[in-house]
């Protein structure tokens, strides 16, 4: 009794410190996206709340709370705030799975860094959550009676049907390779400098292309084309509601760059830093310098993710459909034959 | 009529159609672009200063006490959007023998086309270079003579550009 109490004490705690770590996250990314934004247009970018302007993302999320809520008379009322909830709380759901360091030793208690890190579906939980995401913004859509947000929903299911496949398939020759599901067992398998993005660039670009279209992001923005839909599905929403689809954008962007540096950036490896620091393991010590490093390799992903979105146009739906079946998918299928070949061979 | 290539896959090269090389072309050149200094004039702060050439409020000059107008009517009669209203008086004074006892711009009105100016016999109405005009009320947009005048000294820029140009 006394353990089980012991361990929801842990996993509240983990959870509290995780989701609060990724609200701020999607704060920070938005002053970063709008900061990177400025540079690449040669401009300056907000600056005049607080220091360089970092409290700007913390104004806007005020304005939204204090704006007016507005349900379209037409809509469905139920599903229309059920919508962003789930598409909240799916990007927050994917932090239960992703371990940001290896694990902490307290006396004989072993804390691992990451709220469930070792749940035995491992990358599967990835897969079934970001799917759910989905049905947010369909029901967005759907349930908004406008039908710029229907085809933006629309176009969201159809994008997620043709890339989910394809993502799958970049992901099971990473499985292959690392022989085991969880996402601390994939880390570990590529020690030193054995990440995978040397190993398998193939599947690391079929997969990093799938997931600029599954967190919704440019150059595969279908379901928020300003240019064609107003809003997209999200074009009935305003105040809160409007600002949880905005964080959930950004918290989708923190959890596909931290999943990218997991499977194919190596996670928390580093060649020669931990040899050389020489930290014991399971020590505080090591714990920080892991955490330093997979958040620096999570950062570059985002402003991966930023830099490309300024820099590439919208793709065109039907180009984006030819670009999911035609090309990715076979590759997919491709990679994971010629993975599992050499692999039988070596 | 020798368009013999369509589509967009017959248009592009093997290396174009791969996406892959543009793409890493095209953030090559957004990351060059980050390192260009910004041409933002952080407003506010940075105010800009116009050349002569810039029509901004029209204003009366002043000379001394004494503003150059003489009342003709001139660019009451030529303001296509009305916003000039004169009413003119004499004087004692021989040189001069006319005076506005109201001159009033309705900056609401006002479509800073600078037509006054150009008919202005006197050089005495000039479009000078403020170009920041806020008002609380109706009321308070039409600018009455004392608001208009301005010494000829601060309107140097624009009557030299007159001169040279007009």
């Amino acid at each position: 009794m006394n353990e089980i109490l012991w361990l929801l004490l842990i996993f509240g705690i983990k959870a509290i410190i995780i989701i609060s770590f990724v609200m701020l996250c999607a704060a920070a990314f938005v002053y970063l996206e709008r900061k990177i934004s400025a540079v690449i247009q040669n401009r300056i970018g907000p600056n005049r709340v607080g220091p360089f302007g970092l409290l700007q993302p913390f104004a806007d999320v005020l304005k939204l709370f204090l704006k007016e809520d507005i349900v379209p008379k037409n809509a469905n009322r139920f599903y229309h705030s059920l919508a962003p909830i789930i598409t909240l709380g799916v990007a927050f759901s994917v932090f239960a799975i992703i371990p940001f360091a290896s694990y902490l030793k307290i006396g004989d208690r072993v804390i691992h860094m990451g709220i469930a890190p070792n749940i035995n579906i491992g990358f599967l939980f990835v897969l079934a959550m970001t799917s759910v995401g989905v049905y947010g913004i369909t029901l967005a859509g759907w349930s908004s009676n406008n039908k710029y947000s229907l085809l933006g929903g629309l176009r969201s299911a159809a994008q997620m049907i043709s890339y989910e496949l394809a993502m799958g398939l970049a992901v099971i020759s990473i499985l292959l390779m690392s022989q085991d599901l969880t996402l601390t067992g994939i880390v570990e398998a590529q020690k030193g400098l054995k990440w995978n993005i040397f190993l398998q660039p193939l599947a690391f670009i079929i997969f990093l292309t799938s997931s600029f279209a599954e967190t919704n992001r440019s150059p595969f923005d279908l379901p928020e084309a300003e240019p064609e839909l107003v809003g997209g599905y999200n074009t009935e929403y305003s105040g809160m509601k409007f600002g949880m689809f905005f964080l959930a954008e950004y918290a989708n962007m923190a959890a596909a760059s931290a999943i990218i540096s997991l499977l194919f950036l190596g996670g928390w490896n580093f060649p020669f830093i931990y040899e050389w620091l020489g930290f014991a393991n399971g020590s505080v010590e090591l714990v920080l310098v892991q955490l330093l490093v997979f958040l620096a390799k999570m950062l570059f992903m985002v402003f991966f993710f930023i830099w490309t979105r300024w820099s590439i146009p919208r793709f065109r739906y039907d180009q984006l459909m030819n670009l999911g079946w035609k090309i990715l998918l076979p590759l997919g299928l491709l990679n994971i034959l010629v993975t599992g070949i050499i692999l039988m061979y070596i | 009529m020798n368009i013999t290539k369509n589509t967009e896959a017959e248009r592009l090269n093997f290396w174009e159609r791969m996406y892959l090389p543009e793409i890493a072309r095209g953030l090559g050149l957004t990351f060059r672009q980050m390192f260009k200094p910004s041409f933002v004039r952080q407003y506010p702060e940075e105010k800009w200063e116009p050349t002569g050439s810039y029509r901004g409020r029209p204003v009366l000059v002043a000379e001394g006490n004494d503003e150059r107008c003489v009342a003709c009517g001139l660019c009451a009669r030529v303001c296509p959007a009305l916003a000039i209203q004169v009413q003119a008086s004499e004087t004692l004074d021989l040189s001069k023998e006319r005076f506005p006892v109201l001159f009033e711009i309705n900056m609401l009105r006002c479509i800073y086309c600078g037509f006054c100016e150009e008919v202005c016999p006197e050089e005495a109405i000039i479009m000078s270079k403020d170009y920041e005009l806020v008002f609380k009320s109706q009321k308070e947009a039409i600018l009455g003579k004392e608001q208009l005048r301005v010494p000829v000294e601060q309107l140097q820029d624009r009557l030299e550009f007159l001169r040279q140009y007009r």
